[in-house]
């Protein structure tokens, strides 16, 4: 029993050491990524004075680089939630170390998926017009009420496992400045059996209430082109394809989330080789996935020869946006293939590398299915040149680190790693693995002749594997 | 109801531009920089494309104007989040300044590309600042904008009928390019009633519409001898 309470108290001390110790490091990571916010909020004074003319948009190519953030990073979005929710209902025991920084990353980054399309509007103060007076008939309104749904339950999703963390630090910081403001996010939490009880239902209920809405926003997000007529838009695979390039950067970006906190953090003993090796073969069976998606939309818009999709495909394949299009099959497919195929290479430095090339190539895709079909508008008429301005680039950056600096300042004031949900797979996990695995196969004679309400349930499910037979 | 449309015959435009002059003129369309231009940021409601056919020596260089399609079933109006884009209910595809938020999804799902987005807060010189047409709205910066017809001047011809207690005539509302084209290529009128000029041209077998395999089914037909090689 002694034996135990150390090893918890180690834990504890393990997983608060973050929010309480702060080296150097954290201040200048800090600085660089204050110092790249401030550079693209004097670009986003500049827009909001002189109008989008600061931009290289123009006519007709009038999406560029904020339409592909707000869907790459709606697409990263999909990390956290969809991953941690699955896992969490499939009762894979070894999500524990890793769902709460799949879920922060979730929230934080769903922000700016939605600051960029308000950015990209040209009229951002008329945006509640799309509640006072929206049109339901408009993809985009879908994507409103989608997102903020999301955007709701992932928020939630990631509140409720957090309780029991934040009532421990609670406890750790009493009367100090931090104790009141872990006191009011507690909401008086003690930890009781109901309290227990009513929390492990809610979280099994947002687990599964949020995957169908994790998988709709993606599907409208790719609704507002599938809906057009515009050629290469207009694809019917476009809902599965986003939500498959969803899920696979997301997996690319929490793999980047976890060797960063691994190493900063200092929680080798938490986040071992094993959950790399896991969520590194899931990269690649999305990557083989995504390819598949790519493949098939590509090949039927060639084969089926209409000009105006033709003319798309081969600013792809050939054209201005061949370089992008290729470092995309590069860095999305040919990358993760070789690297991740091989156990001697799926190791935590080539998963860290796979998945920075994923995230880049993922951007590169929304890049590439956005541009060049607005540079190839139906008519041969208007034929138009983009080139993102210092103000869009310095936007990007800006989101990028905004998004980083949230992520850290998270890590600095709650656990990372659910300390109640580790505890929880020490004390109860192990038990219960053992006794699941030990359902799946047929009864031994001693355990037959053991008897008890768990024998007897393996009984008759053993029983049920015989009459298939 | 009338169906408001417009019949330019392609044989009959000789390039001079005038309609894209008074088109300019009557909307209080923002005069564009030469960068802007060169940037692909000007906004012109109506535009004069110019098409060369054959090689030379046998080369012929053909015109064609362009203005808003006015589709019956516009795949702007479809996307547009907040009804800033909307049919009117005689035929005209109209835009709601005010209302527009500036996400430019019409723009991108217009096949024709024939709408336009302000990229910059609208400037006027002193001089133009006392020509510009009370009757029809300035733009600010953030929206799109696009051909109406000359709606305003279909307001008015409306409320003089309504003065002088009579009907409202065919002849009585023309847009402004429509009333300055020199050669006459450009005819407007109401596609639903019979015995309009547009009525019978647009049933003429020189008569063609823009991407008609869209289904969009543009108000505006065009008119060729044999075919059209745009």
């Amino acid at each position: 029993m002694d034996n135990a309470r150390d090893d918890y108290s180690k834990l504890e001390e393990d997983l608060i050491k973050p929010i309480t110790q702060t080296g150097r490091d954290f201040y200048i990571t800090v600085a660089i990524l204050l110092a790249v916010i401030s550079v693209g909020v004097f670009a986003w004074i500049i827009q909001l004075r002189d109008g989008l003319g600061v931009t290289g948009l123009n006519r007709p190519i009038y999406w560029g680089f904020y339409i592909t953030n707000f869907v790459f990073f709606i697409g990263i979005s999909h990390a956290g939630t969809l991953i941690s929710a699955i896992l969490r209902l499939a009762n894979a025991e070894w999500r524990r170390a890793i769902t709460r920084s799949a879920e922060v990353i979730t929230v934080l980054v769903l922000f700016w998926g939605v600051g960029n399309i308000i950015n990209d509007l040209g009229r951002p103060e008329r945006l509640l017009d799309t509640i006072f007076h929206g049109k339901f008939q408009s993809p985009l309104l879908w994507d409103v009420v989608s997102i903020s749904a999301y955007l709701i339950c992932s928020s939630v999703y990631l509140y409720l496992p957090l309780i029991p963390d934040i009532a421990l630090l609670r406890d750790k910081f009493k009367g100090t400045k931090r104790g009141k403001f872990y006191r009011i996010l507690a909401i008086g939490w003690k930890g009781t059996a109901k309290q227990w009880k009513i929390l492990q239902r809610m979280i099994s209920l947002m687990a599964i209430l949020i995957i169908p809405i994790a998988v709709s926003v993606h599907t409208v997000v790719s609704y507002v082109f599938a809906m057009t007529i515009q050629p290469m838009w207009h694809s019917t695979i476009f809902g599965p394809y986003f939500v498959t390039g969803a899920i696979f950067s997301g997996i690319a970006a929490l793999l980047i989330a976890m060797v960063v906190i691994r190493k900063s953090c200092h929680l080798q003993a938490y986040l071992k080789p094993v959950h790399f090796n896991n969520l590194g073969l899931l990269l690649l069976v999305m990557s083989i996935l995504w390819f598949y998606f790519t493949f098939t939309e590509n090949l039927t818009s060639f084969y089926g020869a209409e000009p105006s999709h033709l003319a798309v495909f081969y600013a792809k394949l050939t054209g201005p946006y061949a370089p992008y299009f290729w470092s995309m099959v590069f860095l999305c497919f040919i990358l993760p293939m070789a690297i991740l195929s091989n156990r001697k290479t799926r190791t935590i430095p080539g998963i860290f590398i796979v998945s920075c090339g994923v995230i880049v190539g993922m951007w590169l895709e929304r890049y590439t299915i956005v541009l060049p079909t607005l540079i190839n508008p139906r008519l041969p008429i208007e034929r138009g040149v983009y080139t993102p301005s210092w103000v869009e680039l310095a936007i990007t950056a800006a989101c990028f680190a905004a998004f980083i600096l949230l992520y850290i300042l998270f890590v600095k004031m709650f656990p990372i790693v659910s300390i109640w949900e580790i505890k929880e797979g020490k004390e109860l996990g192990v038990e219960e693995t053992t006794a699941r695995v030990k359902s799946y196969l047929p009864d031994t004679v001693l355990e037959k002749k053991s008897g008890g309400s768990g024998a007897n349930e393996n009984d008759s499910s053993s029983r049920r594997e015989n009459d298939h037979e | 109801m009338r169906k408001w449309g417009m019949v330019i015959d392609l044989d009959r435009c000789a390039g001079c531009q005038a309609c894209v002059v008074a088109c300019k003129a009557e909307n209080n369309v923002v005069h564009s920089d030469p960068v802007q231009e060169e940037t692909f940021r000007a906004i012109s409601w109506m535009s004069v494309l110019t098409v060369m056919e054959g090689e030379y020596p046998d080369v012929k260089e053909r015109y064609f104007p362009r203005p808003c399609m006015h589709c019956e079933n516009p795949p702007c109006v479809k996307v547009c989040p907040v009804g800033a884009t909307y049919k009117n209910p005689e035929g005209i595809v109209a835009q709601v300044y005010t209302r527009c938020i500036g996400c430019r999804y019409c723009t991108n799902n217009c096949p024709y590309t024939l709408k336009y987005f302000n990229y910059f807060r609208p400037r006027w010189t002193r001089e133009m600042k006392n020509l510009l047409n009370p009757d029809v709205p300035k733009r600010q910066v953030g929206v799109v904008e696009k051909c109406t017809f000359c709606h305003h001047r279909l307001q008015k011809a409306k409320e003089d009928a309504r003065f002088e207690k009579r009907e409202l005539r065919e002849k009585d509302y023309v847009p402004a390019c429509v009333q300055t084209c020199p050669t006459g290529a450009l005819i407007f009128g109401d596609l639903e009633n019979p015995k309009s000029e547009v009525f019978r041209l647009s049933k003429i077998s020189r008569a063609f519409r823009l991407l008609e395999e869209l289904g969009t089914e543009p108000q505006v037909f065009y008119l060729t001898e044999g075919e059209w090689h745009g």
